[in-house]
C-alpha cells in the first residue's frame, strides 16, 4: 500500500486509512485490481506505441506524454506490454504505481476501463483582477491534466485590467493592462498556453465578457463604452459597451475575427453577465434610441439587442459560443448549440431545469465557486454536489455536458492561487469524471490524501487535514 | 557618476512620485490617489515627520556603517549581518547593479551617501538574546548627505530598517507592546526549516519579535530530544525526514536572534500529548472500559512519580536548548474523561480528598510541573485554562488568553488577579473567510476591556496564531501574510492609528515589498505589484 497516506480525520478514515482502489483519482468507471504485484524494472521499463496503434513516433502529443510520465520517478521505465496508452490512461497508469518501503516501484495486476461521465470538465481562471504569470498558468494546466480536467476557461480580461495583447488593437492592452510590458499576454504567450494545454488534452476557451465587465476596454478604445450622465452633462465615468453606435459593432467584428484566429477551439465564451443598466438609463442618446426601438423602459431589451448582434458577428467567425445564464434569463434569441453557463447560487437547480427544458446545452458552476473559502474541509461539499439532481427528463439531463470550478481573482494571484485551487478542485474533477454512484466520502478522503501528496511533488496543493507526505513541498 | 533613482515608486511620499504599484482596489477604502502621506511605512512609527525635500540614494556610493561614536562595531556580527541584508533590500531589489565609485565620482547636492548606525548604550546587546524587557526604540534622521539611525541597543537598530524613505525625515519610534508574536504549529503538519526561516524573515519585516513555537502536540512529536530520542523516533511522522534535530533548532534560534526575535517553545501538557506516549510508555494515562484497559490513552498520568522524573529531565534539557527566559507550558483543553475511567486515578482522587473535581487533579499536576520548571530557572507562560481552574501561579506567570467569546472579560479577570497577559483570542489566523479579513484583525483594540490603568499595563502584547490542521508548507506563507501584518501594526503602533483607508494604502505597498523579497504574501484585493511573485 502507498506509504504516504496522510493520517487524518478519524471520522473519515477506515482502520488502515487506505482504499482498495489505492490512490486512483478520479475513480475510473471500472476497476479491478488484484493482489498480484509486479516490480517496475528500473533498468528496463519503457513506454511505447503498440504496433497496432494508429498513433506512432510522429505523434508528438503522445511522445511528449510518454516522456512526462516516464520521468515521474527520474528513472527510465521499460515495458513490454501490448496495450496502447492514451493520455488519460497514462495518468491512471502512473497513479497505479506505488513505492514499497524500500522505494522500489510496484504495480498490481489490474484491468481498468474508463471514460468520463461528463465531456466538459473545466477550470476558470481570472487574469484580469490579478495578472497571472505564464508559469502559474502552465503549472495549473499540468495539475488539471493530473486531475483529468479538459477545459481551461480563460477569463482573460474584465473591468480592472486588459492583459490580452491584441494585434488588431494593441492600444487595448497598451492603455488597459496593469502595465503594458510586464503585465500582458503576448501572442507568443497565448500560443504557448494553447499548445501546452493541447499536449495535455485540454481545450482553451477564452472569455471576452461584454457588454458589462468592460471598464478596461474603454481605456484604449475611446467611444466603445457608454458615457454616463449626471443630469444633462457627462459625469466622466463610463458604463457598459455602447450598444447604439455602429462603431461598436465594427470594432467587435474586427476584434472577434482576430480572436477566432488566435484561439483554435470551436467555442468562445462571450460573457454577458451582470450588466448594470444605470449608465444606459442616464444617457440621453440611449434614451432616444430606446424610444425609437420601442423598447419602453425595458433595458434588458437593449441588452438583447446588443447580444443578438454580437452573437451574429461571432457566428460569422465560425465559432460556437457560451454565455452566462443572464443572457438566457433575459430572453435573448440564441442559436441551438449555445452553451449556457449556470453560475448564480441559490436557485441553480431550477435554472438547470429551465435551461435544459428550453433545449440548451448547459454547464454548471454555481456550487463550485472555489474563490469562496472557509475553514476546514470544504472539498467535501464540492464532492457531494450532484449536477443532475434537478427535476427534468432524461433528455434534459443529457443536455448537461459538464461543469467548471471557478477561481475568481479578486483575492487570488500567483502567491496563493495553486494551494487555493488544489486539491479542492480535485473534488470537482471526480464528480465530473466518475460515475454518479461514486459517493463514499471516506474512501474519497483516503484516495485524495494520497493523490494530493502526489501533486505536492512540485505543485503546492494544500493539505486536507493533519498528517504528512513522505516528500513534503520544497518551496515556501 | 551613476546615480539612479532607486526603486522607482517605492518612496511614495516623495515629491511628485506616486507609487507605481499601489494595488488599486476597494473604492470605499481608497483615497483619490491611493497613496498615504506616510508612504508605505508599516507598522506606522510612533512619530513621523516627512518633509517634501527628497534625496537620491547614490547607487555607486551608498553605504551602511557604524557611526564612530557607536558602542557596536565591526565585531558585532548581528549588525553586520543586518547591514548586508538591508543593503540588498534597499538597493538590490530593483535589479540595479551595484558599482564601485569611479574616480570621477562626487556626491551631488541632493544625494544620500550613507546611513550611519549609532548604538548609544555602552552595552549594545550585540551577542545577547532579546527579551521581553529589551528596549526596541530607535530614532532615524534622514538629512543629506548622511542619514543617522540612533538606538540604545542593537534591537532598536534592527527596527530602524524602516529606512526606505528618501525624503528628509525624522522618525522616532518604539513599540506600543513589548510582546509581539506569531504562533506556528509544527505538530499537525511538519514544517520544513526553510519555511520557518522564511517566516522569521517576514516577521522581522513586520517588527514581530516573538516566535511561539508550538513544536509538539497530539498528532506528531518532531522535536529530537537528546535525553529521550525515542520520543521523536516513535512519535514523529517520520523519524528521519520529519524531525527537528538539535542543529535545526540551533539554526532557528540564531536566525531569529539576528533579527531580534525571541524563540519561545511550547511543550503543551497534560493534554495534547498523544504523540508523547508513543516513545514514552507509561507517561500517558491508560483509559478504561469498565474494569479493563481500552487500549487508548489520555492526558499525562498525574499520579505516577515516573511522570515527574521524566518531566524534570525533559524540561532540564529544554531549558538548556532554548535560551529565552520563558517556556510555554500549555495546559489547555484537558479532557477529564480518561482520568475518570481509570481506577488508580479514582483511588488517588479519594486519597487526596479531591472528590469528583478533576480540575483539582489537573491543578495538582500543573503545580508540580511549574515547580519543576522554576528550578530550571525559566519563567513560564500558560494558556488561560490553567488560570481559570484556580492553579497557584508564580507572580511573573504570563497568561495567554485565547478563547474567543468572552475574551474581554477574561482579560479583565486575569489582569485584576495581577498577572501579565498576552492576547490571541481575536487573532486566530487559521480561521479563514472570503474577502479582506485583515481589517477585522486591524480593528481589534487589546486594551478595550474594563480595567484600571494598572491592569492595562499588565497586558504586554499578543500573538497571531496559525494552527496547523489545514496548513503546511504549501499554503502557510500566503495564509499568514499579509493578514498577520494587520496584527503587527496593532501591536506596534499607537492606539490612535486606526484609519483603515490609510492602512490599506500602506499595506498594499508593504505587501508588494514582501512579494518582491520572495515572500508569497497574498493580495488584499485586485491590483498588481510591479514585480509579481516568481514562484507558483
Amino acid at each position: 500500500c502507498p506509504d504516504y497516506t496522510e493520517q487524518g480525520d478519524p471520522e473519515l478514515q477506515s482502520a488502515s486509512g487506505s482504499s482498495k482502489y489505492g490512490s486512483l483519482w478520479p475513480l475510473p468507471q471500472k476497476v479491478q485490481i488484484s493482489d498480484v504485484s509486479f516490480r517496475l524494472s528500473v533498468s528496463g521499463f519503457r513506454i511505447r506505441d503498440a504496433k497496432e496503434s494508429s498513433a506512432g513516433p510522429s505523434c508528438s502529443l503522445l511522445q511528449n506524454a510518454y516522456r512526462r510520465w516516464g520521468c515521474t520517478s527520474l528513472v527510465h521505465f521499460w515495458m513490454t506490454s501490448l496495450f496502447t496508452f492514451y493520455l488519460l490512461g497514462l495518468e491512471t497508469f502512473s497513479q497505479l504505481v506505488y513505492e514499497d518501503e524500500y522505494g522500489a516501484k510496484s504495480i498490481n495486476s489490474s484491468v481498468i476501463s474508463d471514460f468520463p461521465r461528463f465531456a466538459h470538465r473545466g477550470i476558470l481562471l481570472d487574469t484580469s483582477r490579478h495578472f497571472l504569470p505564464i508559469k502559474v498558468i502552465l503549472a495549473n494546466l499540468e495539475t488539471m491534466a493530473m486531475n483529468k480536467f479538459n477545459v481551461f476557461h480563460w477569463h482573460i480580461v474584465d473591468d480592472p485590467s486588459f492583459p490580452y495583447l491584441s494585434r488588431t488593437f494593441p492600444q487595448l492592452s497598451q492603455q488597459g493592462a496593469y502595465h503594458p510590458y510586464t503585465h500582458v499576454y503576448t501572442p507568443a504567450d497565448v500560443k504557448m498556453v494553447i499548445e501546452f494545454a493541447r499536449l495535455r488534452g485540454i481545450r482553451v476557451i477564452p472569455e471576452f465578457d461584454t457588454p458589462g465587465h468592460t471598464q478596461s476596454w474603454g481605456k484604449g478604445q475611446p467611444d466603445l463604452l457608454t458615457p454616463c450622465y449626471s443630469g444633462s452633462t457627462p459625469s466622466g465615468t463610463f458604463g457598459p459597451v455602447n450598444p447604439i453606435l455602429n462603431t461598436t459593432y465594427d470594432f467587435m467584428k474586427q476584434f472577434f475575427t482576430e480572436v477566432s484566429t488566435v484561439f483554435p477551439d470551436g467555442y468562445v465564451h462571450l460573457g454577458g453577465d451582470e450588466v448594470d443598466f444605470s449608465c444606459w438609463k442616464s444617457n440621453p442618446d440611449i434614451k432616444k434610441f430606446m424610444d425609437q426601438q420601442g423598447f419602453g423602459q425595458d433595458y434588458s431589451k437593449l441588452e438583447s439587442f446588443y447580444i443578438q448582434k454580437l452573437l451574429d458577428i461571432v457566428t460569422t467567425t465560425k465559432k460556437g459560443y457560451m454565455i452566462w445564464q443572464e443572457v438566457f434569463d433575459n430572453g435573448v434569441k440564441l442559436k441551438p448549440d449555445t452553451v449556457v453557463h449556470v453560475w448564480i447560487g441559490g436557485g441553480s437547480n431550477e435554472e438547470m431545469g429551465k435551461v435544459t427544458a428550453a433545449g440548451y446545452t448547459t454547464i454548471l458552476s454555481a456550487p463550485w465557486y472555489l474563490d469562496y473559502i472557509s475553514t476546514g474541509q470544504d472539498w467535501q461539499k464540492y464532492y457531494k454536489v450532484e449536477p443532475l439532481s434537478f427535476n427534468g427528463t432524461e433528455a434534459q439531463k443529457k443536455l448537461v455536458i459538464g461543469g467548471e470550478a471557478c477561481l475568481w481573482g479578486e483575492y487570488v494571484d500567483a502567491t496563493n492561487l495553486t494551494p487555493r485551487l488544489w486539491p479542492r478542485a480535485s473534488a470537482v474533477a471526480e464528480r465530473l469524471w466518475s460515475s454518479k454512484d461514486v459517493k463514499d466520502i471516506s474512501d474519497a478522503y483516503n484516495r485524495l490524501t494520497v493523490h494530493r501528496c502526489r501533486m505536492v511533488r512540485g505543485i503546492p496543493a494544500e493539505p486536507l487535514f493533519y498528517g504528512f507526505c513522505p516528500h513534503e513541498y520544497k518551496g515556501i
